[in-house]
This record gives structure tokens, sequence and C-alpha cells, in this order.
């Protein structure tokens, strides 16, 4: 075999902390062949970001390579001096970060940026900088780059700024490119034409990609080989067919078998078959309307400023998040509501929350209309109790002030009766419930796992028995093992205490696991309805099709 | 009825939030030479502030004219003044007035442009609009001569100083707290707040401000300084504390005509309390952001 591009051997690095030395990253050996894209595959902490980050050697100032060799096609970039490696960064090794609207200067127009880089390089003059960087934009398929060259970040879309920073990572003709999570916090439709996009273009040019990702899909679908990380240690490394085919670690048995999939149900993702509790019988109100939702209508006005209005001109039309959204939610029923960023469902969800107050329309809990009820005041309603949620982001939703037993008490201490020694009772068997064990209810947001704090956000939902829950987006900021774990729980709850859930996702497969129907959102409105086997296995709409074709998952 | 759930995380004991928060505050004190510097300085102000006039070798009011403007010798540390008073003892003494104006005039103006900066974050609209009029009004000023002036109007007391410092500080406490309230405005945690049935008013006071709080306490000991400052500047030029009261603006007023001919002393030493004072809660305070700085917990 010749000469791989990138040899990383026995690479270890440490990280000095508080307590001590930390190694995050131990001896991993990865090797990248001309041409070749290598998948890093792991959850969080497993030590795929410090890998490449060694490499490029940018680890912040706790972290040092302890131990091994890096060599870039002969080169020691160990070794070498940091003024070489300035040059390497950029010119021979590229970087695309996560989110790509922090990795742009947001003062600076895109264009001008993509200059930058390749002056800097030498790759361009001044005289001919502006057209070089719009043939670089114009190869990563933005659409009228002569405009776009005088864009500053802010005004374009999450994918318009990562095909940016891709030109840019791509501007001066890398031989290696590094693709940290490129695709995390975009759509998945958008995904699909990103990663293509950057899969022809490394073709085409011959280039070497390492592509670092917690989706095994995603692995699956773009990469030649992969690599899967557990706890800083390389556990597996084989062709990308091989791997899916048969995985022979028990942790990337694991990690796939935690993966949403076609063809998986909710329990199928759970490690191994534990005893469950019986289901209880069902609810004699099953399938009555809990939620009925007409004609709702959410408008912001885009407001021509004062100036236009002394000018005399008309305000433009107001830009409508949500359009019209009618639905209804039976009462131990699952509803998802499923859609693109942008498409309103969040939106839609903060309006049944009473978070925010609808431009039109009607919400109906229990028959009873609430959507009259200004949202500064629903917090005294009796019916606040009835509809609960819980986040999107974990860490977000918890305020960093309280423990984790007084988080769960809120709602109990502000609508509920308990107090004292009932209150404690309460919380320590809503923990149980929800499977935190009890020693850490007296711990801070920030001692929490992302798994944990997940549970107090759910703990603290149910604290009250509401019969209508929002999950928005309930999983998305987890890992894949702890999101199996979390969608099992939700399901084991519901059933158990006869919650209705309204699920906003943007995973047709997760909405998949835990909804009996689906409403899929695009522009505020409804564009296609039914049971969720229904719409997954024969979608009758375009758009639907379309986003179930972009969602990449190993082949199984 | 608890059914066990197949689900795992692990558990340890945990030393309490206060134990974890000291064990914190000592890792970055020793970590830093600079801070840890500055808190034995804190700490023996606070010293001269509480037993002053215990620990000060000499009356400060005692004038003795056989003494009069004596350098520092064995007797007198750090000299005598033109009416023969120990200089080391007036200033020893003048700490608990100056620590006190400052202390109560941040306290002052920390509750209320704290309380009108969150309100004015968190409504928005004609509160908003109202704390910020009222805040670029006082900016509008030099803030030195609208605290002068302040004092001229008011009378020439301890109290009037602390409510003139405290309002020229006040446009800084409002902003600060309006923008980190503004910020966290629509965060998780505050609709999650008002998801748990906290009325408007509680989502203000029980969520926001906690968590605004650590924050302020950084700007409170960053301002401290300058209440010194502005409360030795206003008795230097005679309109604070009136003589014979010691005071560290008065004695350095008082020392300056002394400079002219040699004798140094009588100014220098109270300009350089009030200097180490002022240097002393600048280098707290960021010790403090290292403290209470979440980026720097693990």
């Amino acid at each position: 075999m010749e000469m791989p591009l990138l040899d990383v051997r026995d690479l270890t690095v440490e990280f000095a902390t508080r307590r001590g030395t930390v190694q995050a990253v131990k001896r991993v050996n990865l090797s990248i062949g001309k041409g070749e894209t290598l998948g890093v595959v792991g959850e969080s902490g497993s030590g795929k970001s410090v890998t490449s980050y060694a490499v490029m050697r940018i680890l912040d100032r706790a972290g040092r390579i302890a131990e091994g060799a890096v060599s870039f096609s002969g080169i020691a970039l160990r070794e070498l001096p940091e003024r070489e490696m300035q040059d390497l960064r950029g010119r021979e090794i590229s970087m695309i970060f996560q989110n790509p609207r922090a990795a742009l200067n947001p003062i600076r127009s895109v264009g001008r940026q993509i200059a930058d880089v390749l002056l800097q390089h030498g790759q361009a003059t001044r005289a001919n900088a502006r057209a070089k960087a719009i043939e670089a934009l114009t190869q990563v398929r933005i659409a009228r780059p002569e405009e776009r060259y005088d864009a500053y970040p802010f005004e374009l879309s999450g994918g318009m700024c990562q095909r940016v920073v891709i030109a840019l990572a791509l501007a001066c003709r890398p031989r290696l490119l590094i693709a940290d999570e490129p695709t995390t916090g975009l759509d998945v439709t958008t995904q699909k034409v990103v990663m293509e996009l950057v899969t022809e273009l490394t073709r085409e040019r011959g280039m070497s990609t390492l592509l670092i990702t917690h989706d095994l899909g995603l692995a699956a679908a773009y990469c030649d080989r992969v690599a899967v990380m557990e706890k800083g240690v390389v556990v597996e490394q084989a062709e990308a067919a091989a791997i899916f085919r048969a995985p022979a670690h028990p942790y990337t048995r694991r990690l796939m078998r935690a993966t949403p999939r076609p063809g998986a149900g909710l329990r199928d993702l759970l490690p191994q078959e534990a005893p469950r509790p019986a289901d209880p019988p069902p609810d004699p109100r099953q399938g009555e309307a809990l939620l009925e939702v007409a004609g709702l209508v959410k408008e912001y006005s885009r407001g021509g400023g004062l100036l236009g209005r002394l000018a005399g001109r008309a305000a433009p039309a107001p830009f409508r998040a949500v359009d019209g959204l009618s639905f209804t939610v039976r009462r131990g029923e699952s509803l998802g509501l499923v859609g693109e960023s942008g498409c309103g469902k969040s939106t839609t969800s903060m309006m049944v929350m009473r978070l925010l107050d609808p431009t039109a329309g009607s919400i109906r809990l229990k028959g009873q209309e609430i959507s009259g009820i200004p949202a500064r005041g629903f917090a005294s309603s009796p019916l606040r109790s009835r509809i609960q949620m819980v986040f999107q982001d974990p860490t977000d939703s918890l305020n960093p002030r309280l423990t984790a037993a007084r988080a769960i008490a809120d709602p109990i201490l502000r609508m509920g009766t308990a107090r004292g020694a009932a209150l404690r009772a309460r919380v320590e068997e809503l923990a149980g419930l929800v499977g935190l064990p009890r020693p850490l209810l007296d711990r801070f947001p920030h001692q929490l796992s992302g798994g944990q704090k997940a549970r107090v956000g759910i703990a603290r939902a149910i604290a009250l028995d509401p019969e209508l829950v929002i999950l928005d987006e309930p999983t998305a900021a987890l890992d894949v093992s702890v999101q199996a774990v979390v969608l099992n729980l939700l399901q084991d709850l519901k059933l158990r205490l006869g919650m209705s859930y309204l699920f906003v996702s943007h995973d047709l497969h997760v909405v998949r696991l835990l909804c009996d129907r689906v409403i899929v959102m695009r522009q505020g409105r409804v564009v296609e309805e039914g049971p969720v086997e229904q719409v997954l296995e024969a979608p009758r709409a375009d758009y639907t099709r379309e986003l179930l074709a972009a969602i990449p998952h190993p082949p199984v | 009825m608890d059914a066990p759930l197949p689900l795992t995380a692990e558990a340890e004991p945990r030393p309490s939030a206060a134990i974890a928060l000291l064990r914190h505050a000592r890792y970055v004190i020793s970590g830093n030479v600079v801070t840890a510097a500055s808190f034995v300085l804190f700490f023996l102000l606070l010293l001269c502030a509480a037993f002053g006039p215990w620990l000060a070798p000499y009356d400060p009011l005692a004038s003795d004219t056989m003494a009069a403007l004596q350098p520092p010798s064995a007797a007198h540390w750090l000299g005598t003044d033109h009416l023969g008073r120990d200089i080391l003892s007036r200033i020893v003494v003048a700490t608990r007035l100056d620590m006190g104006i400052a202390i109560s005039s941040v306290a002052l103006v920390f509750v209320l442009g704290g309380l009108a900066g969150v309100a004015a974050g968190y409504f928005g609209g004609w509160t908003d609009r109202i704390v910020g009029r009222l805040a670029d009004t006082i900016m509008a000023f030099p803030l030195f001569v609208l605290a002068m002036g302040i004092v001229a109007a008011l009378g020439n007391t301890v109290t009037n100083i602390v409510i003139a410092t405290a309002i020229v500080n006040f446009p800084l406490y409002a902003r600060i707290a309006r923008a980190e309230a503004a910020v966290r405005r629509d965060a998780g945690y505050v609709q999650a707040a008002r998801l748990t049935g906290n009325g408007e008013m509680r989502v203000l006071l029980g969520t926001i401000l906690p968590n605004i709080l650590p924050i302020m306490a950084v700007q409170m000991s960053l301002t401290m300084g300058y209440a010194i400052l502005n409360a030795a500047g206003l008795s230097f030029i005679g309109l604070g504390v009136k003589p014979p009261t010691p005071e560290w603006g008065i004695m350095v007023a008082e020392g300056a005509s002394f400079i002219v001919s040699g004798e140094w002393w009588v100014a220098l030493f109270p300009g350089l309390a009030l200097m180490l004072a002022v240097f002393c809660f600048n280098l707290l305070g960021d010790g403090l952001r290292d403290i209470v700085d979440p980026q720097r917990r693990t």
C-alpha cells in the first residue's frame, strides 16, 4: 500500500484539569489514503473532535499531545514549527466546523472573507481576488454569486453559510479536508445537499476527507472507511459497508441498535430486552378530543420602519409563520408535528403552550377556548397545569441556580398543594418515575449529564399530571444511545400516566417511534396528515418523499 | 408501584453547593497571585474599617504643633501633617468613612439600578424607554460635575455624597442589568418557569434576577473603586466631608500645598491609600469574575 496522506500513530492527548490530567484521546491510530474519506464516529466525549484538533494543532491551552506521531504526506506535524504549521492550515489541510455562522466573521462580507484567505495563502492577487472568490462561490453552487459576494453572514441561511464555509475551506485547494460535524444543526434536505456537494468537490479534486460525526447514517452514506471511537479509544475501524453489515465491537453494535432506522420499533433501540411493566388498561376516555386547533395563524409584521412610514410607503405584508393550521389531539394519542426549520412547528407549539399569542384562530383544550387568554396571564389559569412542555435543549431549559429537586418542585410549589415532607416525597417519586437516581436531586444542572438533565426536564413537565405534554425535539441535543433511552422513557410514562403527546420534531424516523399520527408542515401549512405508518411507507406529498429520501441511515 | 425502568445513570455523592463554591474560590485564588494579593488587601481594608480607632497608634484629631510637618520616623511612621497629627493614624481611621461611603453608595445603586435595568430588559416597551432615557440623561453630564452639582444642591453631608455617587453610577448598573435580562428573557429556563405557573413578576424577580446577580456582583467590585475616588474627589474640592474629620480626599487636599515646600509625605500617603484601595477593588473584580464565571467551573 502506498504511503497514506495522513498517518496518525499512537496519538495520546492530555488535558490538564483541576482533578489532574485527563486523557481525552488514548493511543489512536488512523490513516487516510489519497482521495479517501474516513469517518470518525462516536458520541459526545468520545474524543473524535479532539483528535482532529490535535492533528491541526489547535488544541486549547489546557490540552497537549502527550504521545504519538502525526505525519501529513511525510511531514511530521507534531514537531513542525508554528509558522510552517500556520501556512499548512488552510493551504494543505482545512477544516469545516459545526456551526457555520460562528465560523464566519459577522462583520465582513462573505466574498471578502474568501478573498482574504486566497490572498493570505498567495492564491490570488489584489487584482483578481474578487473574481476568484466569486468563482469559489460558484463552485459551491451559490446562486447569483456576484450578488452574494457582498452579503453578510446574517443575511444568509444556515445552509448557505455552510456552503460559504466550504468555499472558504476549499478555496486554496487543500489536500485534506477535516469536516467536524459539518451538517449538525442543518435540516435534513440541506444536509443532503451540503454532503453531496462536499463529496463531489473532494472527489473531483482527489482530496481526502476526515468526516467527524455522531450520525452513523451519515458516515455510512458518505464514507469509505469508518473508525468508531468510544472514550478516547478507537474500538473498531473497517470498510464502511463491512462495519454496518457486521459490527465487531459491542459498542458499535450498541450504537447501531440505538440509531432510529426503518423497521425498528421503539423497544428495539434499547441494548437488551428488559422486563417491562405490563401496559395498563386503556383509559376509557381514550379517543375523545383533548386539544382542538382550528385556523391557527401567527403573523409577524415586517415593519417598513419609521423612515419608510414617513416616506409614505405602505408597510410590507406581514410574514405568516403559521398559516391557518388545524389539527386535533385525542386523549391518549401521540401526534407528531414534523417539518424543517422555519416551517412554523415551534411557533405552533408555543401558541398551543400559551407562551405566545396567536394572530387568529382557536385553540380549545378539553372543550375550553384558551386562545383568548393572553399569554402573560395564562400562568394563573387553572388550565396551566393541564398542559406542559419538555424543551429541546435540556441545558438551556433548566435554571442554572436551582437544584434538580427544586426544579422538579417548581410547578408543585406554584400550582400544587404538597409542601415540606410531602413535596420532597413527591419529587423523589417523580425522580423514580423518570429514572433519576436520588443522590443527583441535590445537584445543579452543570453537575448533570445531558441525559440526566433531560430526565429532570421530563420530571418537571409531568409533576402535576398534565393531560397534554408538548415534546419540542426533546432528544435533539442528546446522543443516540441516550435518545433511545429517553424516547422509551417517554413512551412508558405516557402509557402509565395516560397523557397525550404533541411531538414536535424534524426527524421523521424519531417521530415514527413515538407517534400514532403525523402532520408534515411546510411554510406554516399542513402538507400531509395521516397515520404514521402510512405517511412513512406511502407518502402522498412530494415534500414528504423528499424529506424521507434525505434522511441518511445505515444499511440494515 | 414503581417497577424498575431499564435506565442507567451514575450517582456519586457530591459536596454541598457552598462548599463547592469555597473550593472553587480557593482554586481560583491559589491559581492567581494577583487575585490572592487583592483579597489580602481587601481584608486589610476591612480590618482597618472595622477596628481603625483601636489600631491607630495616635488620636487622629489630636494636634501637636511642636511636632508639625515631621518626616516619616520611628515615632510617626508616615510623618505628621501641618497640625502635627499622625498621618498613619488618620489614614487608618479614615478607612471606615471612605469605605462606608463607597459600600453604601454601591449598595444603593446596585438595588435601584439593578431593579430598574432588569425591569427594562424584561418588559421592554415603555419601561425600557423610561429607564433608558433616564440613564442617557445622567450620562449626558460629566459624571463628576454632576456629582458636584448634586452635593452642592442637596447640601454638604455624607448621606448626600452617598446619594450623588449612587446617581452617577446608575446608568452603568441599569444598562448591564438591562442587557443581561434582555438576553435571558426568552431563555429556555425562563419559558419553563412561565410554564410551571410563575407570574411575570415572579419570573423577573425569582428567575432572571438571581441569574444576573453574579455578573452584577463583579460590576459592584469594579465600581467600588470609582465610588471611593468620587467620594475622595468631592472632599478634595471641599464639597464632601468637612475637616478635621480624617478622610483621604481631604488629607490629600490639605497636603497638596506642602508638596512645593518639600513636605511630600503629607499628600503622598493618603493618596497611596486611595490608590491601593481602588487598585484592590479593580483586581478583586477580575478575581470575582473568575469565581462566578461558569466557564471556569468544572
